[in-house]
């Protein structure tokens, strides 16, 4: 059933029980995105040593889609290689704008898999890509060199 | 507020079936439409009028002699005649047609904006450094933003009543508010968000005392109740014709006459002129000025099958009837643990608008699991963001009943709320 693929139990997990949540310092780059339709707001702070990611913290407020994300995207990516991080932001982004017809790679994704149902509710997609849009302006700030601009 | 006495005096299941949609299923249950505010439903009768209209009578308007363009033009001023009376306007000539509210009101803003940057047009209109505007807290961000625009555009001043913490406005600093430095108060009828019905009687009274003018947003009053824009004393109202049972891409801007007239075009082009020459033109009077182009033939039409069917129902009925659901679902919301209704918890001066939290659920969870059950209702900031921020909220939800919203709806809202909270508890 289409409804309990949205609501996988392990995004209200994240939802009830977010990891790593919490703005933290040091950081080298910080960014605040707003959905402006629903109001729901992250604030993504992107540490970096070389080519590696040492933290990735993050505050927010907004529904279980969006704030469950931000969750999961700080435990794919928190202490990631920096090409690596950036290979798993693509492959979430392009599950999240497959309409449903992208198959997730669970190595790659981890529990960024649960989303894939968001992909079949247009409506909720931007909920879903919110801290990763702001996760990628935030690397930019940070020094890291990102492809292009892909838009929610 | 006087009809509320009147007791409902329609059958709404016979009433529903004129609503084709009603009769669908959303997610496997029966819709429950309970996003009227947003926009309406629309009768059988509307979807036959403007299909027979584009079927018999198409024709552009105003511009032709031959026998399909005077049928056309005779609905479209047809229509406008049928929205003069439905407000209680003294002349059709004072309707305007656009294409929404929000046009409706940037007319109205451009023509300030339009009268700023001319010499000898009328001080009314006129806007500059140490002019006011007035509006509130509560308004729909149409009745905010060209206003900030306009004073943006012209360096006047942009002022706001603020909101009470149970939804009312707050009318205490009227006498600052609006003084001799007002050029125009620009407040809601019916907040899209909180509910309230305003009583804009004072607000007029002292307008008019210190020569500015009024424009009311009528966009969610003009629907639900009787309203005399004579009575009312305002100078302009705006409101929509998608809102009460009509189409999409067609409102109104009815102005007091003489005003129309003393502003200046906003649109330049085909029908609003009098004359033409290759250095310049002239206009034509109100409303024609104000409808530059191919109006929205169709839809006026649509509109105005509406306006019959409201008749028809009689618009004291309706207003009695959406205020038997509204006390009906005040009181099964107030059973609901943890919801927190922002506005009026009673339903003395208010519509049946009615905005919510559950405590510690995002809107969006709320309205996507109400949407599994078939219920249809708004989630965000409703366009009214200085709400949501005066009540410290990112978003609500909001139900909002109509003609053919029923008690059993209600009931389903209810049911599907003890879900969210099951799923999100």
């Amino acid at each position: 059933m289409q409804f309990d693929q949205l609501y996988q139990e392990i995004i209200l997990e994240h939802y009830k029980r977010p990891h790593g949540r919490g703005l933290r310092e040091p950081f080298g780059g910080e960014a605040h995105h707003v959905n402006p339709t629903c109001g729901d707001e992250v604030t993504i702070r992107v540490a970096v040593a070389g080519d590696k990611l040492t933290d990735v913290s993050y505050e927010g407020m907004g529904c279980s889609i969006s704030q469950a994300s931000a969750s999961v995207l700080h435990d794919l990516l928190a202490t990631l290689p920096v090409d690596e991080a950036l290979k798993v932001h693509d492959a979430f982004v392009e599950l999240m704008q497959g309409r449903g017809q992208v198959e997730p790679d669970e190595e790659l994704l981890g529990d960024g898999v649960a989303f894939s149902g968001v992909a079949r509710y247009p409506a909720r997609v931007k909920c879903a890509l919110l801290p990763w849009m702001a996760f990628k302006d935030a690397a930019v700030r940070a020094g890291v060199t990102v492809g292009p601009e892909v838009k929610a | 507020m006087t009809s509320l006495a009147i007791p409902s005096t329609f059958d709404v299941a016979a009433l529903r079936a004129d609503f084709p949609i009603l009769g669908r299923e959303v997610n496997g249950h029966p819709l429950v439409y309970l996003d009227s505010a947003n926009t309406s439903q629309k009768p059988r009768q509307v979807l036959d009028v403007m299909r027979t209209h584009h079927e018999r009578h198409n024709g552009n308007v105003s511009r032709s002699v031959h026998t399909l363009g005077t049928e056309a033009t005779l609905a479209y001023e047809g229509a406008r005649e049928k929205v003069a009376a439905f407000i209680n306007a003294p002349a059709a000539s004072e309707v305007v047609f656009g294409k929404n509210s929000t046009e409706a009101i940037n007319l109205l803003a451009y023509a300030f904006s339009n009268a700023s940057a001319t010499a000898d047009s009328d001080p009314r209109f006129r806007l500059g450094p140490g002019d006011e505007v007035v509006i509130s807290e509560m308004e729909h961000h149409s009745n905010i933003v060209p206003w900030q625009l306009l004073c943006e555009r012209t360096g006047a001043t942009l002022r706001w009543f603020r909101v009470t913490d149970d939804g009312r406005l707050d009318e205490s600093e009227l006498d600052d508010l609006v003084n001799e430095r007002t050029k125009l108060v620009s407040i809601v009828h019916m907040s899209n968000i909180l509910g309230t019905i305003n009583d804009p009687a004072r607000i007029v009274a002292r307008a008019h005392e210190v020569g500015a003018l009024v424009l009311l947003d009528g966009s969610q009053s003009v629907p639900h109740f009787p309203v005399d824009v004579q009575a009312l004393g305002v100078d302009f109202i705006a409101f929509t014709g998608h809102k009460m049972l009509g189409p999409t891409g067609i409102g109104v801007l009815w102005g007091r006459a003489g005003l129309l007239d003393a502003m200046p075009p906003v649109l330049g082009g085909g029908s609003m002129i009098e004359t033409v020459t290759m250095e310049k033109s002239t206009f034509a009077p109100a409303p024609a000025r104000f409808e530059a182009g191919t109006p929205p033939i169709v839809e006026a039409v649509g509109l105005g099958a509406a306006i019959d069917y409201l008749n028809d129902i009689g618009m004291a009925a309706v207003q009695a009837h959406e205020h038997e659901i509204t006390a009906y679902a005040l009181e099964a919301l107030a059973t609901v643990p943890t919801l927190r209704i922002f506005g009026p918890t009673t339903p003395e001066g208010r519509g049946g608008t009615i905005s919510f939290a559950l405590e510690g659920i995002h809107p969006h969870d709320v309205g996507q699991v109400l949407d599994d059950e078939g219920v249809e209702v708004r989630v965000g900031h409703h366009c009214a963001r200085p709400v949501c921020v005066r009540y410290g909220v990112p978003a609500t939800t909001r139900a909002s009943f109509y003609v053919y919203t029923t008690t059993e709806e209600v009931d389903a809202l209810v049911r599907g709320l003890d879900r969210v909270r099951k799923v999100f508890g």
